[in-house]
């Protein structure tokens, strides 16, 4: 078996269409994530026990079962429900819901790391809530948060190939089809292997120039 | 409940199989993430540039890509693995790049003077890892090491996208045979949740019985 560049040629093109789709998939799917976990972050620290437990085991649950599963589940069981998605829909909902468990943590840990005094002054400075939140609480936490939080939609990127089992072309699948329609196996995946560090690689460094960078001020 | 009795069997050998997955993929990720995390630490360059190779290599591409590669582009080179073998060392191989960042971060935090009490008392490189530096990094791998256990009991999932008949493909069967949605892809989720909660359970108690042990015998540790 040999390397032939005219194959490599011949997929690249439709190897960068798919990781378009990859990276737009990655960023809904991130903006959600970041959206439902903080939800999810502040009603596990909600006054109520009730409240506590159960969005606990919730995020648990989505937490220690596979997405592939999810998106199974997400793909096949709501269009009987009466809720039909479009693939890249249940896909970008599917990661958005499985990470926001991971990312609630990092919301959670950053905002019960504010010093109680701090809430406590912004109450005897009469500060409504909103207030307090958005000038005091959320200043101090957001900046230790950024580095795990670009360390997941890291991770996300190199779980978007799941996104093919519910027939998303994306950078993978676009290979895939390739591989399946013409048995060229070596170049498709070879390209998707590199075209994944190319982009994770300098971004893992990114995140850890961000954590230095975060962990000084600090 | 006529789906868990007439199906009963491809069910039970599914959660066999992702067990089995689980067990011998974690078997192979602990055994790199030993090599990997210690080989980083080496004083040798060249070790420490292959480890960090290894690393950015697994850590950077998707789980689900190097699995395709060594199942249908491997054979293609004149490796032929089986399913089970490509599943479980796809699942090890990548896992294992993580753990070797746990090991090497846990042996890293041991504090220096440790290091330099072994050289001070002449240890060879081997004895300095082996009575000092792992002993007391081992307790503080543990829950990192859980963590990862459960992702990797996760990405067994992946297998049956390589034709491995695991829970996944279990439900993928049943769908396809009844055109049931809902009962399949929920009972398995539950499988699988239960299939976590006993490794979080064991995680737990393997930390506690370890520091159980340490805290009678200071003496060793310290």
């Amino acid at each position: 078996m040999h390397w032939d560049w005219a194959v490599a040629a011949e997929v690249f093109p439709r190897l960068m269409a798919g990781l378009v789709v990859t990276v737009q998939a990655t960023f809904v799917g991130a903006a959600l994530a970041y959206a439902l976990g903080l939800v999810l972050a502040i009603l596990k620290m909600s006054e109520n026990r009730a409240v506590r437990w159960t969005v606990y085991w919730l995020s648990e649950f989505i937490r220690r079962t596979p997405l592939l599963v999810q998106l199974y589940f997400l793909f096949y069981v709501l269009p009987d429900l009466g809720l039909f998605l479009s693939p890249f829909l249940a896909g970008v909902i599917g990661l958005g819901l499985h990470f926001s468990t991971y990312t609630s943590e990092v919301f959670r840990a950053g905002i019960e790391n504010v010093p109680k005094g701090q809430w406590e002054a912004a109450k005897s400075l009469n500060y409504t809530m909103a207030q307090t939140w958005t000038r005091v609480v959320l200043p101090q936490s957001i900046p230790p948060m950024i580095p795990p939080l670009a360390n997941y939609l890291i991770t996300m990127f190199k779980e978007t190939p799941l996104l093919a089992a519910i027939t998303v072309v994306e950078l993978f699948n676009a290979a895939n089809i390739y591989s399946n329609s013409y048995y060229k196996y070596l170049e498709p995946m070879t390209l998707v292997g590199a075209l994944f560090l190319l982009v994770s690689i300098p971004s893992a460094y990114a995140a850890m120039w961000l954590e230095q960078k975060y962990s000084r001020r600090n | 409940m006529e789906l868990i009795v007439e199906f009963y069997p491809l069910l039970v050998k599914g959660t066999l199989l992702t067990i089995e997955l689980t067990v011998v993929s974690a078997v192979i990720a602990l055994a790199i993430s030993f090599i990997v995390g210690l080989a980083r630490l080496s004083r040798h360059w060249i070790v420490r540039t292959l480890a960090l190779i290894y690393l950015e290599f697994f850590r950077g591409t998707s789980a689900l890509v190097q699995m395709f590669f060594m199942f249908y582009v491997l054979p293609l080179l004149g490796i032929s693995l089986s399913p089970f073998l490509a599943g479980v060392i796809a699942c090890g191989f990548n896992l294992g790049s993580y753990g070797s960042e746990v090991v090497r971060g846990a042996i890293k935090s041991v504090g220096k003077g440790q290091s330099e009490a072994a050289h001070s008392l002449n240890y060879t490189s081997y004895q300095r890892y082996r009575y000092v530096l792992i002993p007391q990094a081992v307790p503080m791998m543990i829950p990192p090491f859980g963590n990862l256990l459960i992702e990797l009991m996760k990405l067994t999932a992946l297998t049956s996208l390589i034709t491995l008949s695991d829970l996944t493909f279990a439900a993928q069967i049943i769908r396809s045979q009844t055109a049931m949605t809902l009962e399949p892809f929920l009972l398995i989720l539950v499988i699988y949740f239960l299939i976590a909660s006993v490794l979080v359970g064991f995680t737990d108690w393997l930390a506690k019985s370890i520091a159980k042990r340490r805290g009678m015998t200071p003496v060793r540790t310290n």
